[in-house]
C-alpha cells in the first residue's frame, strides 16, 4: 500500500492530464468538422459545379500503391485533376497497410478536417460502413470507386461491369488455349470484394466452355513474392495446368515472371488485369499474349468528378440520371446507383506500345 | 563476479528509492511529451481539441491500449510476446464463425475468452516449463494463432452483428467522448496499477525481471506467475479481439495485423525497460496517450501519412537514448580523454549493467 | 557442493584439443539434426506427390530460399552476440529499389556495380545500427525496431507510389536470377559459398570466436579484454551488408519493386534461424545451421502448396512446425548439455 502512496503523485498527475485533455475535448465547441464549413460562392447556378470551393479526400485501399498514385495524381490525369478543374481542393490520404484498421483513421481524420466529399477504395466492404455512415449523417457525400462498400455510399464507380471483367477474362484465355484444358486463377487477397465478384463471374462463364476446368484459385496477396510462391506451387501440383487467370497488376505480373522460361512459355497461357507498362516485356518476348485493364487515371477522374459534382449539388443520384464528366464525356447512372467507365481495353502486342501507364 | 553478487544485493536492497528515482525522471519526461503532443495538435488543426476528435482518437487506439497492459507486465517480467495481434485476430475469427452458427452471444463471449485464455497458456507453458525463449515461441504463435483464424474463417467476411455490440464503434460513454474501449483500458489501467505497484504478485513480477535465479531462490513461483502472465495477456488480446470485430462490424481473418509491434513500440515508449526490472503503468497511460495524440495529431495536419513510420521509430530511438544519454556522455569523455593522453583502455573494467 | 575446481588455464593459451574436437562435435550433431528433418520431410513429401521432386520445383525451392538463407546468414552473426536485428526486411526493401532503380536501361550501370551499390547501401544501414548499439549501449531489440520503422518510412515517402518494372531493367539482371549450372540454381551455389565462408571465419579466426563468447557471457568476455563494442559493431555491419545484398537478388528475382519490398522479413529471418538451432540467447549456433533453417521453411512452404493442402491451413501448419522445431532443438541441446556437465566433471577439464 505504501508503494501506491508514493506513486499516488505520478499517478495524480497522470489523471490530471488526462481530464485537462477530455475537458478541453468537452468544451471547446461541440463542432465536429461538419461539412459546410467552407465557403459556398454562388448556389444554384446551371454550372457544372454549383458550389466549388469545396474539399474533397480521396482515399484509395493504401498509399504507395503505383495503381493508386496512378489513379488518384494530378499529373497523370486522376481524381485530383478532375477536382481541381471543378474549382474545388483534392487531397489524397490514406493508411500505409492495405487494411480497414489503417484506411480508417484517414477517413475520420478527413472528416474531422471538414471535407465535403469522401472518394473512397474500400479495403472490406463492410467494416468502413459505420465510419462513412456516419459522414453520410454529416451530409458528406460518399463516393467509391475501384472496390465498393455497398450500403454506406451514394455512388460507386465501377471500372468496368463486374459481370465483363469476369467473363471476358475467361474469354481471353479460352481463345489462348483452344477452348479445353485445366486453369487456374492467381487471386490478390482473399477477402478484396472486387476480386471475389470477378471470379464469381468467371465461373458462371465456364460453364460456357465445358471442356475447360478451374482446379484452384490461389491467393497472392498482392505481394510478390507470395504470388510468385502460389503459382509456383500451382504449376508444380497441376502439371498438365494450360492457363492462368491473374485479376490482379501484382499478381499477373508475379505469374508472367514464372512463366518466363523455356519450359513454360507457349505451353501455359497467362491473362489477367495488368497494367501496359509493367507488361510490356512479357509481350515482346511471348510470355504473354494479351491481358486486359481499364485507364486507372479515367476511373480515378471520373470518381473525383462525380463526387465534386455531388457535392457541389449539380448532380442528384438516381438510377437513370446522366452526367458529363469533364473530358471523358456522359455517363449514366445505373442499377444500386453504379457508373461504369467504360468496356475493359484489351492490350496485345499490337497496342501495347501505345500507351503510357 | 563477487563484486557483481554484492552490487545486485545492494540494488535489491536500495532498490525501491532508486526505481522510483528512475520513475520520476522518465514518466515526468512523458508528461512534457503528451503536453507538448497537444499543444503541437491544437496548433496544427483547430480540430484536434473537438469532441469528435478525441472520441475518434480513444476508438482507434483502444485496443491497443488494452493489449499494451499485459504485455508491460510480461516485459517487466523478462519475457515478450508477440502473438498478441494473432490471438486477437483467432478471438475475431472465433466470434465471426460462432455468431454464424447462431450461437447465443453470452456464450460466444465466454468461448472466446476460454480460447483466448488457453492460447495465452500456451505461450506460458512453452516459455517456462519446456524452457524455450519467449521471443522465438511468440514468433511461431504469432504465425499458428493467425493460421487457426484462416482455417475457422478462411477468406470469408461476417459482419451484421447485432447494433447493440456494433454501437461500441460509434457511440461515446454516456456523458463523455471516450469510447467504450478506452474506457475499459483505463478502468484496467486502474486495476493492473495496483496489482503491479501494492501487491506481492506485482513485486514479484519486477523482481523476476531483474534477476530471475535470485527471484526463485528466494521463494518466488517464477513459472506459476510467468505462465499466468501470459494468460492474462491471451485473455486481453481476445478482450481486444472481440472490441476489434464490433468496432469495424467485421470478422475476417486478418484483422489485427501489424499491431503486435505497435503494442511493443507503446510499452517501450512508456519506459519499460527491455532487460526487465522496471517500468509503470502510468507510463503506459502516458504513452498511449502520447502515441494516440501524435499520430491523430499528424492525421489532421497535411503531414505526409507515408511517414508515420519515421515518426515511431523516432520516438522509440528518443525513448531509448534520452536516460542513456547521462552515461553515453561520460562514456565518449572518456574515451576522448583516453585518446588525448594516448593510455590504453584498462584491460580489468569493472562489469556495468546496462539500465 | 562445489564442484571440483578446474586447474587454471593461463589467458592466450590454445585450447586443449580435446574441449576443441567436443564443441565440434556438438556442433555437428545439432546440424545434422536439422538435415535429418529436411530429409525426413522431403522424403515424406515426395512419397506422397512424387512431383515434389521434379528439376523445376527444386530450383524454385532453392531460389525462393536464397534470399533468406543470405538474411539468416547474417542475422546468425547478430544472434549469436546476444544481439537481434529486426531492420533487415526494411534494409532490404529500401536497397531493392534503389538498385532496381540503378539496374533500370536508363542509367545502364553494369552488373557489378549495382552490387556494390546494394552492398554499401546495406553497410551504411548497418553501420548505423552498429554505432547505436555498440557505442550508445541501448538494447539492439529497440534500436532496430526503432530502424525498422525508420528505414520503411524513409522507403515509402522516397518511393511513394513509384515502382520499377521488368521491362525497365537491362536483360541480363532478371536472368541473373533464373541462371543454371547442370539444373542448381547459380544464387544457391553463391550462397552456399557464402556460408562457408561464414562457417569457416567463425571457427578459424578468433574474432569469430570471441562472437560466442560475447553471447555466452558478456561480463566474462569484457573481463577478459574482447574488445566488445568493435565486434559487436561488425556483425550489425556484416549483417546490413549482407541485407543490402539480398535486396540487390530480391529485385532480380522478383522484378517488380515498389516500396512494400521485405515487409515482415525479419520475423521470418528470425525464425529460420532459431530453427537452425541458433539460441536466442546468444552463445551458441552456426551460419550453416541456420542456412539449412532457411531452407527447411522455405521447403515446408512450398511442400504445403504442392501437396495441394488448403491455402487456409499453411499458415497454421507453419507456425505449428516452427514450434515443433524449437521445441525439438531445446530437448536435444539440454541432453547434450547435461551430458557435456558429465563429461567435464568426469575429466576435470
Amino acid at each position: 500500500m505504501r508503494a501506491l502512496l508514493r506513486r499516488a503523485p505520478l499517478a495524480a498527475s497522470s489523471l490530471v492530464v488526462a481530464s485537462v485533455l477530455a475537458v478541453a475535448a468537452c468544451s471547446s465547441g461541440g463542432s465536429s468538422g461538419s461539412s459546410g464549413s467552407s465557403s459556398s460562392s454562388g448556389s444554384g447556378s446551371s454550372g457544372s459545379s454549383a458550389k466549388s470551393g469545396l474539399k474533397v479526400f480521396v482515399i484509395p485501399k493504401n498509399l504507395g500503391n503505383p495503381y493508386f498514385t496512378t489513379a488518384d495524381s494530378k499529373g497523370t490525369g486522376g481524381a485530383i485533376a478532375a477536382i481541381d478543374s471543378l474549382g474545388d481542393t483534392g487531397t489524397e490520404t490514406s493508411g500505409n497497410a492495405a487494411t480497414s484498421a489503417s484506411q480508417i483513421p484517414a477517413i475520420q481524420a478527413a472528416i474531422t478536417k471538414g471535407a465535403n466529399a469522401l472518394v473512397v477504395s474500400a479495403t472490406d466492404p463492410t467494416a468502413l460502413c459505420p465510419t462513412l455512415n456516419g459522414a453520410i449523417k454529416r451530409k458528406i457525400t460518399v463516393v467509391t470507386y475501384d472496390s465498393d462498400a455497398p450500403g454506406c455510399r451514394s455512388l460507386f464507380i465501377n471500372q468496368a461491369s463486374t459481370a465483363a471483367i469476369g467473363t471476358s477474362e475467361v474469354d481471353l484465355l479460352a481463345k489462348e488455349i483452344g477452348d479445353s484444358g485445366e486453369i487456374g486463377i492467381v487471386s490478390a487477397a482473399a477477402s478484396a470484394t472486387n476480386q471475389n465478384a470477378w471470379i464469381g463471374y468467371m465461373k458462371q462463364e465456364l460453364a460456357k466452355y465445358p471442356k475447360m476446368k478451374l482446379v484452384a484459385t490461389v491467393y497472392g496477396n498482392d505481394d510478390p513474392a507470395t504470388a510468385t510462391q502460389v503459382t509456383q506451387g500451382l504449376l508444380e501440383q497441376y502439371p498438365n495446368i494450360k492457363g492462368i487467370i491473374s485479376p490482379t497488376t501484382v499478381g499477373i505480373l508475379a505469374a508472367a515472371g514464372v512463366l518466363d522460361s523455356a519450359k513454360y512459355r507457349g505451353k501455359v497461357q497467362l491473362t489477367g488485369l495488368g497494367t501496359p507498362d509493367s507488361m510490356k516485356k512479357y509481350v515482346s518476348d511471348g510470355t504473354v499474349k494479351a491481358f486486359e485493364l481499364w485507364n486507372p487515371a479515367n476511373l480515378g477522374y471520373l470518381a473525383g468528378y462525380a463526387a465534386a459534382d455531388i457535392a457541389g449539388g449539380s448532380l442528384k443520384v438516381k438510377q437513370g440520371a446522366s452526367f458529363k464528366a469533364g473530358k471523358l464525356g456522359s455517363f449514366t447512372i445505373g442499377a444500386d446507383n453504379t457508373v461504369l467507365l467504360g468496356p475493359p481495353t484489351v492490350f496485345s502486342s499490337a497496342n501495347i506500345n501505345n500507351f503510357n501507364f | 563476479m563477487e563484486l557483481e553478487d554484492l552490487r545486485t544485493r545492494l540494488r535489491a536492497v536500495s532498490r525501491k528509492p532508486d526505481n522510483l528515482r528512475r520513475v520520476l525522471r522518465w514518466e515526468t519526461g512523458l508528461v512534457v511529451v503528451v503536453i507538448a503532443v497537444a499543444i503541437l495538435g491544437s496548433s496544427l488543426s483547430s480540430e484536434f481539441f473537438t469532441a469528435n476528435n478525441f472520441f475518434n482518437l480513444t476508438l482507434n487506439n483502444g485496443e491497443i491500449a488494452i493489449m499494451a497492459l499485459p504485455m508491460t507486465l510480461i516485459i517487466i517480467s523478462g519475457e515478450i510476446d508477440l502473438s498478441v495481434e494473432s490471438t486477437l485476430g483467432m478471438s475475431s475469427a472465433l466470434l465471426g464463425v460462432l455468431y454464424l452458427h447462431k450461437l447465443p452471444m453470452i456464450l460466444i463471449f465466454v468461448i472466446v475468452a476460454v480460447v483466448g485464455a488457453l492460447a495465452g497458456a500456451v505461450n506460458g507453458l512453452l516459455v517456462t516449463r519446456v524452457g524455450l525463449p519467449s521471443l522465438a515461441v511468440t514468433i511461431g504463435t504469432l504465425a499458428l494463432y493467425r493460421g487457426i483464424a484462416l482455417i475457422l474463417l478462411g477468406p470469408k467476411t461476417v459482419a451484421n452483428f447485432p447494433a447493440t455490440y456494433t454501437n461500441v464503434g460509434v457511440e461515446a460513454i454516456p456523458h463523455t467522448d471516450l469510447s467504450w474501449s478506452m474506457g475499459i483500458f483505463i478502468v484496467l489501467a486502474v486495476i493492473f496499477g495496483i496489482v503491479l505497484h501494492a501487491t506481492p504478485y506485482g513485486r514479484s513480477v519486477y523482481a523476476m525481471g531483474d534477476n530471475a535465479e535470485a527471484a526463485l531462490y528466494a521463494g518466488i513461483r517464477v513459472k506459476r506467475i510467468k505462465t499466468s502472465l501470459f494468460v492474462i495477456s491471451g485473455l486481453a488480446s481476445a478482450l481486444a479481439g472481440v472490441l476489434f470485430t464490433f468496432r469495424l462490424n467485421t470478422a475476417v481473418q486478418d484483422n489485427g495485423t501489424g499491431l503486435s509491434l505497435d503494442v511493443v513500440a507503446i510499452v517501450l515508449l512508456a519506459g519499460v525497460s527491455i532487460f526487465g526490472g522496471k517500468g509503470s503503468i502510468a507510463g503506459v497511460f502516458l504513452a498511449v496517450l502520447a502515441f494516440a495524440g501524435l499520430q491523430n495529431a499528424l492525421l489532421l495536419t497535411n503531414f505526409n501519412q507515408e511517414a508515420t513510420g519515421l515518426v515511431t521509430g523516432g520516438l522509440l530511438l528518443v525513448s531509448v537514448f534520452v536516460p542513456n544519454a547521462a552515461m553515453f556522455v561520460r562514456y565518449i569523455r572518456g574515451v576522448a580523454s583516453r585518446a588525448a593522453r594516448r593510455t590504453p583502455e584498462p584491460a580489468l573494467s569493472l562489469p556495468r549493467k546496462d539500465t | 557442493m562445489t564442484a571440483t575446481l578446474a586447474p587454471a588455464r593461463e589467458p592466450g593459451s590454445p585450447v586443449p584439443a580435446s574441449s576443441r574436437r567436443l564443441a565440434e562435435r556438438v556442433f555437428r550433431i545439432r546440424e545434422l539434426g536439422i538435415v535429418a528433418v529436411l530429409i525426413v520431410f522431403v522424403a515424406v513429401t515426395a512419397a506422397i506427390q512424387p512431383r515434389f521432386l521434379n528439376s523445376s520445383n527444386i530450383q524454385f525451392v532453392l531460389v525462393d530460399a536464397t534470399i533468406y538463407g543470405l538474411l539468416a546468414l547474417g542475422e546468425t552473426l547478430v544472434v549469436i552476440t546476444r544481439n537481434v536485428d529486426l531492420s533487415v526486411g526494411s534494409v532490404l526493401g529500401i536497397s531493392a529499389f534503389a538498385c532496381a532503380k540503378l539496374a533500370s536501361a536508363a542509367h545502364g550501370v553494369p552488373l557489378p556495380v549495382v552490387f556494390l551499390a546494394g552492398l554499401g547501401i546495406g553497410l551504411g544501414f548497418g553501420v548505423i545500427n552498429g554505432l547505436m548499439v555498440a557505442l550508445g549501449r541501448v538494447p539492439s531489440l529497440v534500436v532496430t525496431l526503432a530502424t525498422l520503422y525508420i528505414i520503411r518510412g524513409i522507403d515509402v515517402l522516397v518511393v511513394g507510389g513509384g515502382q520499377v518494372v521488368p521491362s525497365s531493367y537491362y536483360p541480363s539482371f532478371l536472368s541473373m536470377s533464373k541462371a543454371t549450372v547442370l539444373g542448381v540454381p547459380d544464387l544457391a551455389i553463391a550462397v552456399a559459398v557464402l556460408v562457408a565462408l561464414g562457417w569457416y571465419g567463425l571457427r578459424t579466426f578468433r574474432s569469430g570466436r570471441e562472437l560466442y563468447a560475447i553471447g555466452s557471457n558478456p561480463d566474462a568476455a569484457r573481463l577478459a579484454g574482447i574488445p566488445m563494442g568493435r565486434r559487436v559493431f561488425t556483425t550489425f555491419a556484416i549483417s546490413g551488408a549482407i541485407a543490402g545484398l539480398a535486396g540487390v537478388l530480391w529485385a532480380s528475382r522478383y522484378g517488380t519493386v515498389d516500396s512494400t519490398a521485405g515487409t515482415s522479413y525479419e520475423l521470418q529471418v528470425i525464425a529460420a534461424v532459431v530453427v537452425g538451432g541458433v539460441a536466442i540467447f546468444g552463445g551458441s549456433g552456426s551460419v550453416v545451421g541456420a542456412a539449412i533453417g532457411a531452407l527447411l521453411l522455405q521447403t515446408i512452404n512450398s511442400a504445403l502448396y504442392v501437396l495441394g493442402v488448403s491455402p487456409n491451413w499453411d499458415q497454421a501448419i507453419a507456425g505449428f512446425l516452427l514450434i515443433l522445431a524449437i521445441v525439438l532443438d531445446r530437448i536435444i541441446s539440454v541432453r547434450l548439455t547435461a551430458s557435456l556437465r558429465r563429461r567435464s566433471a568426469r575429466r576435470g577439464t
